[in-house]
């Protein structure tokens, strides 16, 4: 799309430089640990060693006497204010700290509170538990066998691992179409345990001013209004009231949906500020940050796909045993247990499909949260595009063909598909085919051909992935019951210029800039003087927050309709400045002009101006909106990946040649920025498909716990990006957008599983799970003959 | 706990502080000089947001004791700017969309800093090795590779400005 605006003005379409960045390229950022208050207090949290495992006693005598070391908390502490459990997003439960017993390796178990951030360290090192070990459980299949331990003992008449059972389709015609299918595949897939990993972990200062009876808590959260609301529904029996919290979000150092969950340290942090009446900081460090705050993913997935001799796909089937950890602490909208995960249908017209999921308590951390996806899209995704791959495997198909001979067309949208989402716009064959042409497909399958004589092994992906984000229209979408609307804000000040306030939550993704640039498109004020702020609850509107790709097509949106609003102010004022009628008036960015007379006109600065100095009789004075808008759909992204791998024969190792991604995420707002989200979320889809994954040990023994062992991919491992567009505007949008944050990690992975099947397929290996380590590799070279 | 006195040239300006053993360089910075530029990522030397310059060398202050730093020099972020002017450094991570979050930007700077100090014209692969003791997990590194091209591009420019 051409810009509209100049580029002084710096609208829609322009690769505006951010307007965050001049205080981070000079280390002038404001993170939560660069805060310190006056007379400010660290705390340390002591762990279990354990996964499971009786407290029998907590001495804290040692830790007391060390000097600077002023209180120890444990359950016990915040069981005397009822503090000591605290629901989860999920209307689930969670401990904040245990009074009974710990439930997963790396719990919190007691906190030190002392003056400076070693002493709060020596003092965890000092407290002396006595624990009784319980039988673990850690698979979630064995979790619900019969007899198996049960772990909820604090829920009365709990007597399995089970929490919820949830489905959705038409089971029997499912079936139905399975038994009349010509050709059924099936695939068993796991989804491995991972963690966001953002470079900057959890933390907070919490304030608690003893006086006035206000709490303000700094802290590194994507959702601080949901957060402020979370603490006076939880903390008002202690006489925290909504009025008197502050959550303020400042600077945040990634968040990817590991900071959408209140934390115990949290909780801990503000019970301890409350009590000893002074600041408080906790900041975990790394390791705390990988084991013990909410993981991603863990589904065991079977898929099932039914289609005639020709490859038209007939039905879907898709049974998943999701592991919780030892609490659904899940960020998902409170209707949709399984998140979205019904989006499994994916870019494919099929017209049956079923899918039914259970979820199981295991002695692990709680979750799951997102991994920079829309609430489970990536794993459904993942199924989708896999068990195509292994269908046209197994009818000798190219999958590209077979994916184009089953795409939802062009002119079926808006598409309802069989398990009930309303697509709003798409065009699959085309971004498949821009793709194919771009990286030369045809020309590859004869390189690979030409390579497999000689017995190289190089492998083609493809992934052609739907989104579903922009969560969501309040008839559906709540956490907690609070609508999933999210708001803007726009004062234009008497100059001209602007403040923008949103209930969103930028980690990253430049709302700063983004966020002015839709002001300027609408108004046009140039981006330069539209001054955006988040994240502060006494200030900003309220929203829930940035996550599953939800700022634009919520905020983003708000801040059209509100600037809209303006505007039609402004067209009342224009026309009392010119003495004409408003329906004489036509609008271009920045001024109305007179019908016919285009000299005639006043700039949105002079009626900015009039707002003040000389508004219509009767007018109210000022010129500023504010929107909460309730989106009518979902937004629909959708992109198709091609991945060319080469496998070392020596080592087993996967080597990215090329990754070429052709997304469509419907009008743009900056090119630049839109681009450096898809880079990264190319990364995050590599990162688990080859390296990253948190496991556990048959004694709930974490592997995967620190940097040594959890690899989040360097330079060295990331391929040089390439992408390209297609552009689909959303139709109920306002500037018909869609949302790009998450695409390229939902669609990265299965391109890449992809193209390594693909180089080993006529070795007959028809799947590999992820992460495609080299010793995974090596062993299923070694296995098939043909390791060097 | 033993107290130290150390004097450690920041940004070349002498700081004098007492110092318990134990404290990291990092800390010495962030806390002690109230200099919060430099990052914590990992407290493990993996991750790199904490990357100083200690006589011209990239460290992880992490991982490096204060009484270490006694008597030398150490350059942070916040040293990078002369005069109002950022360095081309500075300025290529602003222009090719180098950073996201800005957490391990600082970092990112310092080696890339360092890098182009012995090296005028690295190569991607020369550029993705410097940094690969580095991690970002926003942007996927296409860009911070093109933001030290921008830097080396403009630093030879302003040396030969005639070619």
């Amino acid at each position: 799309m051409e810009p509209r605006t100049s580029a002084a003005v710096c609208g829609m379409g322009h690769s505006m430089k951010r307007k965050e960045d001049p205080r981070f390229i000079r280390g002038q950022g404001h993170y939560v640990d660069d805060l310190k208050l006056p007379g400010m207090l660290h705390m340390a949290i002591a762990r279990s060693p354990y996964a499971h495992a009786k407290i029998l006693a907590i001495h804290t005598e040692k830790a007391l006497a060390i000097p600077g070391v002023l209180a120890v908390i444990t359950g016990e502490t915040l069981k005397q204010y009822n503090l000591h459990w605290m629901p989860t997003l999920m209307s689930d439960t969670q401990m904040v700290l245990p009074v009974e017993k710990v439930m997963y390796q790396a719990q919190e178990v007691a906190a030190v509170i002392a003056t400076d951030r070693y002493i709060a360290a020596d003092g965890v090192d000092a407290v002396e538990v006595e624990y009784e070990p319980l039988p673990v459980v850690v698979d979630p299949k064995k979790a619900l066998e019969p007899g198996a331990p049960v772990l909820r003992t604090d829920k009365e008449g709990k007597k399995d691992n089970h929490i919820w059972h949830w489905e959705a389709g038409d089971r029997a015609a499912t079936d139905k179409a399975f038994t009349e299918a010509d050709v059924v595949v099936k695939q068993d897939i796991y989804i491995p345990r991972i963690h966001v990993a953002s470079i900057e972990t959890c933390g907070c200062v919490a304030d608690f001013d003893r006086a006035m009876g206000h709490l303000t808590v700094y802290m590194t959260t994507q959702a601080p209004h949901a957060i402020r609301t979370v603490f006076a529904l939880v903390a008002g029996h202690v006489g925290l009231s909504e009025e008197k919290i502050r959550i303020v979000s400042p600077d945040i150092g990634g968040g990817f949906g590991g900071k959408v969950p209140v934390y115990p340290g949290y909780v801990i942090a503000v019970a301890a500020s409350v009590v000893i009446g002074k600041p408080v900081k906790w900041v975990e460090n790394r390791m705390e940050n990988l084991q013990a705050d909410s993981f991603a993913r863990d589904y065991h997935m079977t898929a099932e796909l039914a289609a005639k001799k020709d490859g038209t796909m007939t039905a879907l089937r898709i049974k998943t045993l999701a592991d919780h950890g030892y609490a659904d602490a899940a960020a998902n909208p409170s209707k949709f247990p399984a998140g979205l995960f019904s989006i499994c249908t994916g870019s494919y017209d099929i017209k049956t499909a079923f899918t039914e999921m259970d979820a199981a308590y295991t002695n692990k951390p709680p979750g799951g949260v997102a991994y920079r996806c829309s609430f489970r899209v990536t794993e459904a995704v993942h199924a989708i595009e896999r068990v195509t791959d292994v269908l046209a495997q197994e009818l000798h198909m190219d999958p590209a063909e077979l994916r184009f001979k089953n795409f939802i067309q062009a002119d079926k949208f808006p598409y309802k598909s069989a398990l009930g989402w309303e697509y709003d716009s798409g065009n699959y064959p085309a971004a498949l085919q821009k793709a194919m042409d771009t990286i030369g497909y045809s020309e590859l399958r004869k390189e690979q051909a030409e390579k497999r004589k000689r017995g190289e092994l190089m492998g083609i992906g493809i992934c052609s992935f739907t989104e579903i984000v922009g969560a969501g229209p309040s008839k559906d979408f709540d956490i907690l019951g609070i609508k999933m609307f999210d708001s803007a804000e726009i004062r234009i000040h008497p100059t001209g210029k602007a403040i923008a306030r949103f209930g969103t939550k930028s980690q990253g993704q430049g709302h700063e800039t983004t966020y002015a640039q839709i002001v300027a498109e609408e108004l046009g004020i140039p981006a330069a003087h539209v001054q955006v702020e988040e994240g502060d609850t006494d200030t900003a509107p309220y929203g829930l927050g940035t996550y599953a790709s939800r700022s634009t097509p919520t905020s983003g949106a708000a801040c059209a309709v509100a600037a809209r609003k303006i505007r039609d102010k402004a067209k009342k004022i224009a026309a009392h400045l010119l003495e004409v009628a408003e329906e004489d008036l036509e609008w271009e960015p920045g001024k109305f002009f007179v019908k016919g007379a285009p000299q005639k006109a006043k700039t949105i600065q002079e009626i900015a101006f009039a707002a003040y100095t000389n508004h219509p009789p009767g007018m109210e004075a000022g010129l500023e909106a504010v929107d909460y808008y309730d989106p009518p759909n979902l937004t629909f992204p959708f992109g198709s990946y091609i991945c060319v791998v080469d496998i070392d024969r020596g080592t087993g190792q996967v080597h990215v040649r090329r990754f070429l991604a052709i997304d469509d995420c419907g009008n743009i707002i900056n090119p630049m920025i839109v681009d450096g989200q898809i880079h990264g979320g190319l990364s995050m889809g590599l990162a688990p498909a080859l390296f990253e994954e948190i496991s556990y040990d048959e004694n709930g023994n974490i592997s995967g716990g620190s940097f040594m062992d959890y690899l989040v991919p360097t330079a060295m491992e990331t391929p040089n990006w390439e992408t390209g567009k297609t552009v689909t505007p959303s139709p109920h949008h306002p500037f018909g957008a869609k949302g790009v944050g998450e695409s390229a990690t939902v669609g990265a992975p299965p391109a890449i599983v992809n193209a390594v099947v693909d180089a080993l397929s006529h070795l007959g290996v028809r799947h590999i799970e992820i992460p495609m380590t080299p010793e995974k590799v090596w062993n299923i070279l070694r296995e098939k003959g043909v390791a060097e | 706990m033993a107290q130290h006195e150390i004097r450690v040239h920041v940004n070349g300006s002498e700081k004098k502080a007492e110092v318990e053993s134990r404290l990291l360089l990092v800390h010495f910075l962030r806390e002690t000089l109230a200099m919060t530029g430099t990052h914590i990522g990992c407290d493990t030397t993996h991750c790199g947001a904490c990357t100083v310059l200690l006589d011209g060398v990239p460290v992880k202050s992490c991982t490096v004791l204060a009484v270490q730093a006694d008597g030398r020099a150490v350059t942070t972020v916040e040293g990078l700017e002369q005069n109002g002017q950022l360095h081309p450094i500075q300025d290529g991570f602003w222009q090719e969309h180098g950073l996201q979050c800005g957490y391990c930007t600082p970092g990112m700077l310092m080696t890339g800093y360092a890098l182009l100090q012995k090296n005028s014209d690295p190569s991607e692969p020369e550029i993705r090795q410097a940094i690969s003791g580095n991690l970002c997990r926003c942007t996927g590194y296409v860009n911070i590779v093109k933001s030290v091209q921008h830097a080396a591009a403009k630093l030879r420019s302003d040396a030969n400005p005639a070619s």
